[in-house]
């Protein structure tokens, strides 16, 4: 039906066969140079360990997890009840009404996170390093919320606050600030290398894989069009946002979004109770492929790079993005948004990444070999499907076994999360930009302009050179920001044992019981 | 002991109504404070971009300014000019939550509003401010037509 109301529409765009034509090969070009332009950067970002297949920059975040996670005493787990009674705002002064709440600071930073990539990576990553990667996903999730803690902690402790009152913070402020204050040199030279990729990685995942997924997702729907024509829509609907000022645009995003993020979350728990005689099952494989690959490309270590990459650009533990978000908060203990935002990688990972993973597996979409049990892989070695779906139309595929029409809702979902996405990024990426060049409007609108035109590139590539690109992007932030997060974190840990005190003497009570 | 009696403004006519019907009520009573209020209706659990929550505290500064300029302080000065003791406040927050918890603070004696006029779509599905703290005040409570 929405094929054939659109269907005239992108003929007016494309009016003949050889203006189509040159339209996808135009698609083709802009695919090529910027395959070619961001090669040599992926291939450093992604070189595995001499001798072995294992990407340095995955075990560089899984590493920085687990030592967060020690360093600090497991407080994802110590201090999870404590993080949600400050969500539900228990120990918030009431004098502080009509401030930016915990609750706030946390939808907004889980507005820039929750999207494609448990859509689409989530499939991307089932899809190539089996069932299996869930598992290592998950462990990824539970050991970055230590991550997500440290950095949204220095992100509210060192922000700049204006004589206006705006606020602005973010890795760029507490490298430079809590190397100062530490003694250490080099601090300005790491806020200025994590603002570069700052504004790669909002260029990269934070815009063009958003772009490319969501052009993918209204194509399967629709019918095949070039991918710049929608790369345009968007870039449209952006600048009218980001240079226009058309808050009502951003407004009625913010109130859907959350609403499609339960719609997902329900329609997966919907096919999850329907089809529960198969979830044991789906664990199993989970488990199973965890250690065994269950013939995956890589096996083991191929599955658990999958989960470990998906975990990461999914729920941007490591990589600094959130203490951007986060520092909004009003609050008079840096630590306390830490502790919120610990709930981050646990909502975005643990849950939601895990439930499409599970709907994915007991969908059947993924061919396996009955008689070995053993999956069947394609040419590129990722696993065989059903329809030869990859990315978010493999989960719009498995979807749609549960709930036919669903696919129309996730299309809906996939463009609105792309949306979101596209303006928390495009903040972060503004926010890294003014801290290189200065505040100004004239400054601002380069960039805003450069955002909107990485929307049409973004659209028009393939999804591989876009999606290494974002990793690479994405994980070059984390490079920067988890080098600086081993200096800073002994301040961190004092601002936990002096909190940890004074909650426990009673110093520090809730305003609601 | 003074007796003090809230009154919740809201900037439209409906609010003056209420007010002159609290003028009336602090004259009968004699020894009799106002404290004349206004909420800004505000959610810990709604949802904003990055970029508003980098400017909320500067926006909260500015509404409370606008609130304090255009509605409190001329009714303020209203009452003072009738001989009354007065005082103003403006909160955040949920309306008939704050209206309540203002008038507990002040151990104000009663709370007066008006009649909600502009009984929307929502306020007929969720029910308006007035009716919520007419159904969970502490302490009684006058609606003015």
């Amino acid at each position: 039906m929405i094929r054939h109301m659109l269907a005239p529409a992108l003929a007016l765009l494309a009016a003949t066969p050889a203006a189509a034509q040159e339209a996808l090969s135009l698609d083709a070009r802009v695919n090529e140079i910027f395959a070619q332009a961001t090669g040599p950067f992926v291939n450093f970002i992604f070189a595995p360990f001499y001798g072995t297949n294992f990407p340095w920059i995955v075990m560089w975040l899984v590493v920085a997890a687990t030592v967060f996670t020690l360093y600090f005493g497991f407080v994802q787990f110590r201090f999870f009840g404590h993080a949600i009674r400050l969500v539900k705002g228990d120990y918030s002064d009431p004098e502080d009404a009509g401030e930016v709440s915990h609750f706030q600071a946390l939808a907004t930073a889980l507005s820039g996170t929750v999207g494609l990539g448990n859509i689409a990576g989530v499939a991307v990553a089932v899809g190539i390093g089996g069932p299996g990667a869930t598992f290592w996903m998950i462990l990824a999730g539970l050991l970055g919320m230590a991550s997500k803690f440290t950095e949204c902690t220095l992100g509210v402790k060192y922000r700049n606050e204006y004589e206006d009152g705006t606020v602005s913070g973010g890795p760029m402020y507490y490298l430079s600030k809590g190397f100062r204050e530490l003694g250490l040199p080099g601090g300005g030279f790491l806020a200025v290398l994590f603002s570069i990729f700052c504004i790669l990685g909002a260029l990269g995942g934070g815009n063009m894989f958003q772009a490319n997924q969501a052009h993918a997702q209204i194509s399967g729907i629709v019918g095949d069009y070039p991918g710049w024509i929608t790369g345009l829509v968007f870039a449209f609907v952006v600048f009218l946002v980001i240079v226009g000022g058309i808050r009502s645009i951003a407004r009625v995003t913010e109130k859907i979004v959350p609403f499609m993020g339960i719609l997902y979350v329900g329609a997966a728990l919907i096919i999850l109770i329907v089809e529960y005689d198969k979830i044991g099952w789906a664990f199993g494989q989970i488990f199973a492929g965890a250690f065994s690959g269950l013939g995956v490309a890589g096996g083991l270590v191929g599955a658990l790079i999958q989960g470990f990459k998906r975990a990461a650009f999914s729920n941007e533990a490591g990589v600094g993005s959130a203490a951007i978000a986060h520092s909004a908060v009003r609050t008079k203990e840096p630590i306390t948004e830490g502790f919120v935002s610990l709930l981050e990688p646990l909502i975005d990972t643990v849950v939601i990444c895990t439930m499409t993973a599970l709907v994915i597996t007991i969908s059947g979409q993924l061919i396996m070999d009955p008689e070995t049990g053993r999956f069947v892989l394609d040419e590129a070695g990722a696993i065989a499907t059903v329809d030869g779906n990859t990315g978010v139309a493999l989960t719009s595929a498995a979807f749609a076994e549960g709930i036919s029409w669903f696919p129309y809702v996730l299309a809906i979902a996939v463009v609105l999360f792309a949306f979101s996405t596209m303006i928390s990024w495009s903040y972060y990426g503004l926010k890294a930009w003014t801290y290189l060049f200065g505040e100004g409007r004239v400054k601002e609108l380069v960039f805003k302009l450069i955002f909107c035109a990485f929307v049409v590139v973004g659209a028009a590539a393939n999804l591989g050179p876009v999606i290494d690109f974002s990793d690479a992007a994405i994980f070059s932030m984390a490079v920067v920001n988890i080098f600086g997060l081993y200096f800073l974190m002994k301040i961190v840990r004092r601002e936990l044992g002096s909190y940890s005190k004074r909650l426990r003497g009673g110093q520090i009570v809730a305003y609601k019981s | 002991m003074t007796t003090k009696l809230v009154v919740g403004l809201d900037g439209h006519a409906s609010g003056e109504r209420a007010l002159d019907f609290a003028v009336n009520q602090a004259r009968l009573i004699g020894d009799c404070g106002l404290v004349v209020a206004y909420v800004i209706e505000w959610s810990p659990f709604s949802f904003h971009s990055a970029e508003e929550n980098a400017q909320r505290h500067k926006r909260r500064e500015e509404e409370i300014s606008t609130v304090m300029t255009r509605v409190i302080e001329p009714a303020v000065r209203k009452l003072e000019k009738l001989g009354l003791s007065v005082t103003g406040k403006v909160r955040h927050g949920d309306v008939a939550d704050t209206l309540n918890a203002i008038a507990k603070e002040q151990k104000a004696a009663q709370i007066i509003v008006a009649r909600s006029s502009e009984g929307g779509f929502s306020s007929r599905i969720f029910g308006s401010s007035t009716f919520n703290l007419v159904k969970s005040a502490d302490l009684p409570v006058t609606v003015v037509q």
